[in-house]
Order: C-alpha cells, then structure tokens, then sequence
C-alpha cells in the first residue's frame, strides 16, 4: 500500500515539476510553439532563442507562444506579436526588408568585389605575357628607314 | 534600442493588486492624467538605486506614480515596499509577464510616460537619476500636460 501510493505521489508530482518549462498536451502545438520559440529571440540573454534558454522572461514567453498557438494562431501571427512589441530586434534571423537590404546583401557585394580585386590582380601578369601589339604605320617606316640605312 | 511602442495607447491590462488596501490597477487609472509606469521588481538591484528618486517624485506629487511589480512573488514584492517606502499611487503584480511583454519590456526598472489619452509617449530604461528626472521626464510631463486632452 505504502508503495502505491509512494508511486502515485511520483506519478502526479512529474507534471508538477515540468511546469517550470510548460508544455502542452497537444503534440502538433507543442512542435509549432517549438518552431516559433527557436526563431525569438530572448531579450534578456546574449544571442539564444526563448526555447534554449532560462531566463525568467524566457520562460513567460513560451508560455505566451504556446497560449497564442493552442488558441489557433499561426507561427506567423505569433511572430507578428512579438516584432510588434520588441521590434524585429526579438526575430533571431532577422526579415529581408528595407532596412536590412544592407545587412543581407553585403556578403554578397563583398564576394563580388573581392572577385572582381582578384581578377583586377591576375589580369596585368596575363596581359604582359602576350605578344606585343602590332606596329603602327610610323613605327613601321621609321623601322623600314632603319634599315635601308643599315643597307646602305 | 528604440521602443516599438512609443505614440502607441498602453496596452490593455488589468492588474491584481499588491497591497489589499488598494484597489486593482487598470487602463483605467492611466485616463485623464499624464502618469508614470513604472516597471520594477524585489529581484532588480538597479530599482534600490532608483527608488530614492522614484520616493522624492511621489512626495512632490508631480505626476501619477504606478508601480508594476513584475515577475515577483507578490509578498517578496510587499516585503520590499515595506522595507524601501513605497512611493506609488498604486502597484500592480505582474508575476507572469503578461503586462511586461505586451510593453516590450527588457529588463527592470524600465519606467513609461502615458499622457492623458493613455497613449505611451516615452519610455526610460533603466534607472530615473535626478538628472534624468530634471532634464528629461518633467519637462515632458510639464509638455504633455498642456497638451489639449
């Protein structure tokens, strides 16, 4: 008897301690609260999403996620009301938009422009390596009058 | 870090009270007067440092003075008012983030600027130094004041 109810107390004391990170009991919101906990940022914490950290606000904010999706809302309108509270400050990869053209596009504007300083580099040492241009009009009659000297 | 919310009306809330002998706080305490929100916590050691300022500014009578107790055990929250003065018109306990988060709020003390409408005009983060008091937050309550409602 005593060990029954030693193991009832273990059964219901479980929930009880996993409250400190609450999970839903539905499989399919749990996996999409996942998903949009994983792209928030924590505000409060040096570069990890609410999902990875422990943070007290960490910790409010799953919650939220998992309240807003069991509700019906989608991963997007989720997101939508955290960037509207936090800014886009609280995406962990943050939107293509106006002002982080600059931010996406430079990796890319630097690849260009290294490739283009490479090329800049390689081309003069290919250049010298081929045959001289052809002589001009004057060169060739100063070159003609040269030797008809030497003939001479 | 520029706040999201700024010309934005405060966010619904309805608040339970800290202290029983006042009522609960709501959108409806902020109407009619420009006040102050002030987030703080028993857990925030930057809120002792501001609290002196936040108690001269409540006897001055200057402005509506709210405090938000947030993610405190509401008797850690008691406790410390008790202990340091509590300077507020009224508190609310904001122990699951709820209000904190429809603010934007990153850390305590953060403390909000709600002009007559309930519209937030300005947020300070971090602690109200007198200097901060003198040139930033009375003139603008003075400002937002003759502001027609």
């Amino acid at each position: 008897m005593r060990r029954l109810l030693f193991t009832l107390a273990l059964v219901f004391a479980s929930p009880a301690l996993a409250q400190s990170a609450p999970r839903t009991l539905d499989p399919q919101v749990e996996a999409v609260a996942r998903d949009v906990g994983k792209s928030l940022r924590c505000v409060v914490c040096q570069n990890q999403s609410i999902e990875e950290s422990n943070a007290p606000l960490a910790a409010d904010m799953r919650a939220l996620v998992r309240e807003r999706i069991a509700a019906g809302q989608t991963r997007d309108q989720v997101l939508a009301y955290m960037t509207d509270r936090y800014g886009n400050f609280v995406l962990m990869q943050p939107p293509f938009q106006a002002d982080t053209l600059l931010l996406w596009l430079a990796p890319l504007a630097m690849l260009i422009g290294g490739g283009w300083g490479w090329l800049a580099y390689l081309r003069p040492a290919g250049k010298r390596s081929l045959a001289p241009a052809p002589l001009t009009p004057d060169e060739d009659a100063a070159l003609a009058r040269l030797d008809s000297g030497r003939a001479a | 870090m520029p706040s999201a919310m700024i010309d934005r009306p405060m966010p619904k809330f309805d608040l339970a009270r800290l202290t029983p002998n006042r009522g609960a706080l709501t959108n409806a305490d902020l109407i009619g007067k420009v006040s102050l929100v002030n987030v703080f916590g028993s857990w925030c050691s930057s809120c002792v440092l501001e609290h002196p300022q936040l108690t001269a500014i409540g006897k001055s009578g200057a402005v509506a003075l709210y405090g938000v107790d947030w993610r405190d055990p509401p008797s850690d929250g008691a406790a410390w008012l008790s202990r340091y003065g509590d300077p507020y018109h009224k508190v609310g306990v904001d122990s699951d983030s709820r209000l904190a988060i429809n603010l934007g709020v990153t850390g305590a003390p953060e403390t909000f600027v709600i002009d007559r409408g309930g519209r937030i005009r300005f947020k300070q983060v971090g602690p109200i130094t007198p200097e901060v008091w003198s040139t930033t937050l009375l003139p603008l309550i003075r400002k937002l004041e003759a502001e027609p409602a």
